[in-house]
């Protein structure tokens, strides 16, 4: 069917019908940083090396998906979460996003916890041994680097202290001794850097520390002698939100239960809302069956306890039980908007990420530079055409005016391409093209040449044209080859933009090497049907 | 109308101060290399994707100068600040310091908005790469580069004849060095898209030594050809594929001309060394690949009395 006219024309036609139904169907995604959007990579974050290729392939899976979903539901026309290699996640969001809350809904761990809040007194035998710690750890002169008070509680804070020192060491009777025997030997120790910033708490189960004091407090908690020394069964927990009392503000910190009574994986649905009564954002769950049975019996014995509702260890809030609670609960969240809370919900909806993420790399593009990219591109492109389509028809005349509808053509099949694959196009996207243009109208050229040189030898008007193609034919396809290597390499070892630009490139070459062969010897045989093999032609 | 019909230049006579030229100016790039390694750290000026760190393009509303920015930005401590494009937009690049690949950014922008207002300028574009990545950027464009020339020997040794691969790789191997001299020379950014531009360069200039090499090859297994000087037949073959040669890369200057002037800054230093490029690859295919073509044939034969023995040995009964 490739040897008639009529058969190569209704190959010809096929493959435009092709270009147009996936362009009018899928159409041409514009890349970042023609449209403008957000480019994010993250990775599993696992800065201690812990994991197992194998665990964080399966994690980086599982991310992707939860992420997939989080985004779906964030609301961005068009974006694209995909895992690249086997730990890498790229996010992209077209258009202009509010940077913080995308990377916000993105990087949240969202792990959901309800916790039984336990009174301080279980906490406070083990205080002296965290201070202990802490001063073993550290030493008295980091301490005082780090501006602590290690002349011990200063007046008023004493008062607020929950233990008195007797206390304490009553309790802690069988560690006196050996206290004893290293105040002699250091008279230092009796410091008290970790309790020093505790003050008793205005609710049930919770201190009160001061703001400026709460960095302190936490660099203590996370040494690991501390971790140790912490009481077996029990948590700290920071109250995410600070609160004022009086002149000054605080955070509180919770003690509670260590192991959860409960995760958000028992969690069927999240929705923002307003509290009717004092108009606060809030979010109300609902849990599944097993987990409402859960919760309904565990608030049944726990009337009149505090329950923290701990999200990616922090508290959001800490309610008193006052009845049974069913399948459905609240998380109040104070002074927080609206915004905040939907994108609480929706995290939680989404479920929890499986692991830490880390932003590897983040670019963002302007809309308004992206518009200026994207005119600039269409001008030039213009421009070139124009250029090109002039020069063929100048030099060529009618064999000139076959190449650039064969152009026309491979234009088509180059966007119809690339919406069938259904890839961006990026800024080296658009060079890709401009340089298989190039390679399209080399590839005509060679054929023209060569045309001209056999009617320079003095061979009839049709054997020339067809060994003009003929002898074109191997340094076209030798030329297209090549940098068909090149590009498929690219593909192989780029990352982004590269990629993008090789694809383009490929797609444009494979479009130009059958515009040259096959699309412009159709024409030029139509073109040379009416005509006796003598007759002379334009060229 | 034919450009060049039937010229008859000696190419081949003129390769010797072709070899100067060419050294001259490799020698130049390479010196600049070097420079840039005692004054910069790096033998090229790396940009935020290979090195790791952050870049933050900002437009003002009303024009502003680069001193004014960098007095915003803590003065001598300032990050380096470039103009980009016209005259109220700027870049600038700070290396990370901190873990999280967001907080020098947040910190610029904060001090923008500090100094400025946050009404008075735009941030069109930010770029933050964490140093790992960066790191295995540098690595996978060399692997590329590599591959891309080992297949492309593998290839031609394949189509051609070895002689014919070799040649073409040292041809490219020149254009290549005298890219990454003028880069080096310039100081243009290596960006992403700047390797891509690299990576083109290589693509065109094999493509303009196989129309040169396809007709040299076409001559050879003419009817004589083998027994032709071999000067004056790649002499011919030059001559024979001139006027494609000067269409094709006219047209192809002519187009990114048009980009150069109207394609806006984000594409300028792409579109220059894309027109280095085609220029240096015209050049190489004429001057460097056809001449090498014949040094090697020179030193190593043409391989007919490889090919002479084989026969030989096939002919004579074992």
């Amino acid at each position: 069917m490739f040897k008639s006219v009529r058969g190569r024309l209704i190959v010809i036609l096929a493959l435009l019908g092709m270009s147009v139904g996936y362009l009018v169907n899928n159409s041409i995604t514009l890349g970042l940083d023609l449209q403008g959007g957000m480019h994010l990579v993250l990775e599993i974050d696992d800065p201690e090396g812990t994991m197992t290729a194998e665990a964080r392939s399966d994690a980086i899976d599982r991310a992707e998906r939860i992420l997939r979903t989080r985004i779906d539901e964030f609301g961005v026309a068009e974006p694209i979460v995909q895992k690249i290699g086997s730990d890498r996640i790229v996010v992209e969001l077209p258009g202009n996003q509010d940077e913080e809350r995308a990377k916000n809904v993105i990087q949240q761990s969202a792990f959901l916890e309800f916790k039984l809040v336990v009174p301080v007194t279980e906490l406070e035998p083990a205080l002296g041994r965290i201070d202990r710690q802490i001063v073993a750890a550290l030493g008295v002169d980091a301490l005082r680097e780090m501006g602590r008070d290690v002349e011990g509680p200063s007046q008023d804070l004493q008062d607020l202290i929950f233990t008195s020192p007797e206390a304490d060491s009553a309790q802690t009777g069988d560690e006196t001794s050996s206290d004893e025997q290293a105040v002699e030997a250091e008279p230092e120790v009796n410091l008290r850097p970790f309790t020093a910033l505790l003050a008793s708490g205005d609710v049930p189960g919770s201190y009160l520390v001061a703001v400026e004091d709460v960095e302190s407090a936490m660099t203590f908690l996370a040494l690991p002698e501390v971790r140790i020394a912490m009481p077996r069964d029990i948590s700290l927990h920071w109250e995410t939100a600070p609160i004022g009392l009086g002149a000054r503000t605080y955070r509180r910190l919770y003690v509670t239960e260590e192991d959860a009574f409960m995760t958000g994986e028992q969690l069927e649905e999240a929705v923002a809302q307003r509290d009717p009564q004092f108009n606060q954002a809030q979010v109300s769950f609902q849990l599944n069956r097993a987990g409402g049975r859960r919760f309904s019996q565990f608030t049944t014995q726990h009337v009149g306890d505090n329950i923290a509702i701990v999200l990616d260890d922090e508290i959001v809030s800490a309610p008193v039980v006052r009845d049974r609670i069913g399948a459905t609960g609240v998380i109040e969240m104070g002074n927080a908007d609206i915004a905040e809370a939907a994108d609480l919900a929706l995290v939680l909806r989404a479920g929890a990420l499986p692991a830490k993420l880390r932003i590897m790399e983040e670019r963002t593009v302007g809309p308004s530079l992206g518009q200026d990219s994207i005119d600039r591109g269409k001008i030039a492109g213009i421009i070139g055409m124009v250029g090109v389509v002039t020069v063929m028809i100048l030099y060529y005349k009618m064999a000139g005016l076959l190449a650039v509808m064969a152009l026309g053509v491979y234009s088509m099949l180059v966007l119809g391409g690339l919406a069938a694959i259904g890839a961006a196009l990026s800024l080296p996207g658009m060079a890709g093209l401009v340089l298989s243009v190039g390679m399209a109208v080399d590839a005509n050229v060679l054929i023209f040449e060569r045309i001209r040189e056999e009617l320079l030898l003095g061979r009839a008007t049709r054997t020339a044209v067809d060994e003009g193609f003929a002898h074109a034919l191997s340094a076209i396809v030798d030329a297209n080859i090549t940098t068909l290597i090149t590009a498929l390499i690219l593909f192989q070892f780029g990352t982004g933009p590269v990629q993008g630009f090789a694809l383009t490139l490929s797609i444009g070459i494979v479009a130009s090497f059958f515009s040259a062969l096959f699309v412009t010897r159709t024409f030029f045989l139509m073109y040379l049907s009416g005509k006796k093999a003598s007759d002379p032609i334009s060229i | 109308m034919r450009l060049f019909n039937q010229a008859n230049y000696p190419f081949i006579e003129w390769r010797h101060k072709a070899y100067v030229v060419s050294v001259a100016v490799i020698v130049t790039g390479i010196a600049a290399m070097l420079f840039n390694v005692t004054s910069l750290g790096t033998w090229q000026n790396y940009g935020v994707d290979f090195t790791g760190g952050s870049l933050i393009q900002v437009q003002f509303s009303q024009p502003a100068t680069a001193a004014q920015l960098r007095a915003a930005l803590g003065g001598a401590q300032s990050p380096p600040i470039t103009r980009f494009g016209q005259d109220n937009e700027f870049v600038v690049r700070a290396s990370l310091g901190a873990e999280e690949v967001d907080v020098v950014r947040t910190q610029i922008e904060d001090q923008l908005v500090a100094a400025f207002g946050s009404s008075a300028f735009e941030v069109v574009r930010t770029e933050t790469v964490g140093p790992k990545i960066g790191a295995e950027l540098q690595q996978r464009a060399a692997l590329a580069i590599l591959f891309s020339f080992a297949l492309t020997l593998v290839y031609l040794a394949l189509r051609f004849e070895f002689r014919f691969g070799l040649a073409a790789v040292i041809a490219t191997f020149h254009d290549i060095m005298i890219t990454l001299g003028f880069l080096a020379l310039f100081r243009v950014e290596i960006a992403l898209p700047t390797v891509a531009a690299v990576l083109t360069i290589v693509g065109y200039s094999l493509n303009d030594t196989i129309v040169v090499f396809d007709r040299i090859r076409e001559n050879l297994n003419a009817k004589g050809g083998r027994r032709e000087d071999p000067v004056s037949l790649v002499d011919r073959s030059i001559n024979g594929t001139l006027p494609r040669t000067v269409l094709t890369s006219g047209t192809t200057l002519a187009v990114l001309m048009a980009l150069l002037i109207v394609g806006g800054a984000v594409i300028r230093d792409f579109t220059l060394v894309l027109i280095l490029g085609v220029t240096v690859g015209t050049y190489s295919s004429i001057f460097v690949a056809a001449p090498a073509l014949l040094e090697i044939q020179k030193r190593f034969g043409d391989g007919s009395a490889r090919r002479e023995r084989k026969e030989k040995r096939a002919a004579s009964p074992a």
